[in-house]
């Protein structure tokens, strides 16, 4: 076995993961579990009951003061005035040239206090980007990644489960409240990544043992960073590092939804400017028409790029999504992938490449 | 899934294969380790029947969910046999790694290459 560097940091439930027999592997500078069960059975236990993940890998950003909605309205895409005391909005961080730093959610605390939750590798660029910003605003820019832990509870029995849980009744999706959970005062958020409905629940680090072994013992499955990718990809979810990066825009990610290019963020005019001539490329969703799973990396013939891409245990396919040039970027449109010499053909589909039965 | 084990009457190479020697035929597949660190196989891709393998070359790839991995082998000679089971339940080789989990048959080149294969204990030990 590889030995793991020293380096590597711990989350707080790191002893619970090994007593649980997960597999531990570096990423983005932390020891996390990838699987514990296996990941198709993680996954199929997110889409059919609950999960529980620990990513206390995220980092947090709380920004507070009286111009915070403005520093804000600066760094993030979406029209952050927007969201409501108690809400939660999606976003992207952007560099002048529209290229894309991070994806994060923002949370409003309060009328002048937010958080915002990034990326694990993405955290201290993030953090040095809304300090160099703040300098000009009345704003208190806090470094909290070390003050939470960061438990997702998701799947179509996940609100049921933390309610049975909790001292109240539990925000709806997208919004954030303040409860009390298995004994224990935390930010309970109705956000998640694995398009189920489901819980994001922030709190202290040394409580969060005590959590976790309370989800666990009411049902959740502990899963691991494999079914979390699997999970994200089946609806088309951006991972950053694969499908975002500073050398893509937003629109053609296919995240102009989320920028309001009006408000006048950085990279605003360059967004604008993209959305106005059209991108080259698009993300697309596809699956593999036969056998074989694409990877990243993989290059589609005629030009363009696999950037994700993994076996979807729901649609037992081969799935991913891929760059390729905007007139092919049609849903049936076929595409051919070169994954590892073998050429395998792959149908682009409508996102996401999962849904629900009704 | 079954239990770390390492069967005594196989011969291992060091990059997590086994073989089986009968007379101068082999039966290949990875071991215990090979596929309980790849995770659940999804995708087994089998190699033509009759063509050559090299020992220490990659003759296949096997998939997991997450990742993909060479399967190299252990010995050199033709292909006599593919287990064309895998491709329709690629997960028989993480239930039963050295039996209805085999990959290939294969007429060996040269018997003597056995020599530098590991017996279970060295390659028990290799993994510490």
């Amino acid at each position: 076995m590889t030995p793991v560097a020293e380096t590597l940091r711990r989350t707080p439930l790191y002893q619970r993961h090994e007593a649980a027999g997960a597999r531990l592997v570096p990423f983005a500078g932390w020891e996390m579990p990838v699987q514990y069960a296996g990941i198709r059975e993680e996954h199929l236990a997110v889409r059919r009951t609950a999960g529980v993940f620990d990513v206390s890998h995220m980092g947090q950003i709380e920004t507070k003061g009286p111009q915070v909605l403005a520093l804000l309205q600066r760094l993030l895409s979406n029209e952050v005035r927007r969201i409501p005391e108690g809400g939660a909005q999606y976003s992207v961080l952007c560099r002048e040239d529209g290229g894309v730093l991070d994806d994060v959610f923002t949370y409003r605390l309060a009328d002048c206090h937010f958080l915002t939750v990034t990326n694990a590798a993405n955290h201290d660029r993030d953090l040095a980007w809304f300090r160099s910003h703040a300098a000009d605003f009345n704003v208190d820019v806090i470094d909290r990644q070390a003050d939470f832990a960061m438990l997702a509870v998701q799947g179509p029995r996940a609100r049921a489960l933390v309610e049975s849980l909790a001292d109240g009744r539990l925000p709806a999706r997208m919004h954030c409240c303040q409860r009390t959970v298995a004994g224990l005062p935390m930010l309970v958020c109705g956000t998640g990544y694995t398009g189920e409905d489901g819980l994001e629940l922030l709190l202290d680090p040394e409580a969060s043992p005590a959590v976790w072994d309370a989800l666990v013992a009411s049902g959740a499955a502990p899963v691991g960073l494999g079914a979390r990718d699997t999970l994200r990809l089946e609806v088309c979810f951006h991972l950053y590092g694969n499908d975002l990066s500073e050398d893509r825009g937003p629109i053609e990610a296919g995240l102009g939804w989320c920028c309001s290019e009006a408000t006048g963020f950085i990279g605003s005019e360059a967004v604008a400017s993209v959305r106005a001539a059209g991108p080259a490329e698009k993300l697309v969703g596809f699956v593999i028409d036969g056998p074989g799973i694409a990877r990243p990396g993989n290059a589609v013939l005629g030009g363009g790029e696999v950037t994700s891409g993994t076996f979807s245990p729901c649609l037992e396919r081969g799935i991913g999504m891929a760059y390729v040039s905007a007139q092919r970027a049609v849903a049936g449109t076929r595409i051919e992938i070169d994954v590892r010499g073998t050429v395998r053909s792959a149908t682009i589909e409508r996102k996401p490449l999962y849904r629900k039965e009704a | 899934m079954a239990d770390a084990s390492y069967p005594e009457d196989l011969l291992y190479h060091p990059e997590h294969d086994w073989a089986r020697v009968e007379g101068d035929e082999a039966t290949f597949g990875i071991t215990w380790y090979a596929q309980d660190t790849l995770g659940e196989l999804v995708f087994f891709d089998a190699p033509d029947l009759g063509s050559q393998v090299s020992k220490d070359t990659a003759y296949m790839e096997v998939e997991s969910v997450k990742a993909v991995s060479d399967v190299f082998a252990p010995l050199s000679g033709e292909i006599v046999a593919v287990n064309g089971a895998l491709s329709e339940k690629p997960e028989t080789v993480n239930e039963d790694p050295y039996g209805e989990g085999w990959f290939i048959k294969v007429k060996l080149a040269d018997p003597s290459e056995t020599e530098s294969l590991l017996d279970a204990a060295a390659y028990a030990a290799s993994l510490e």
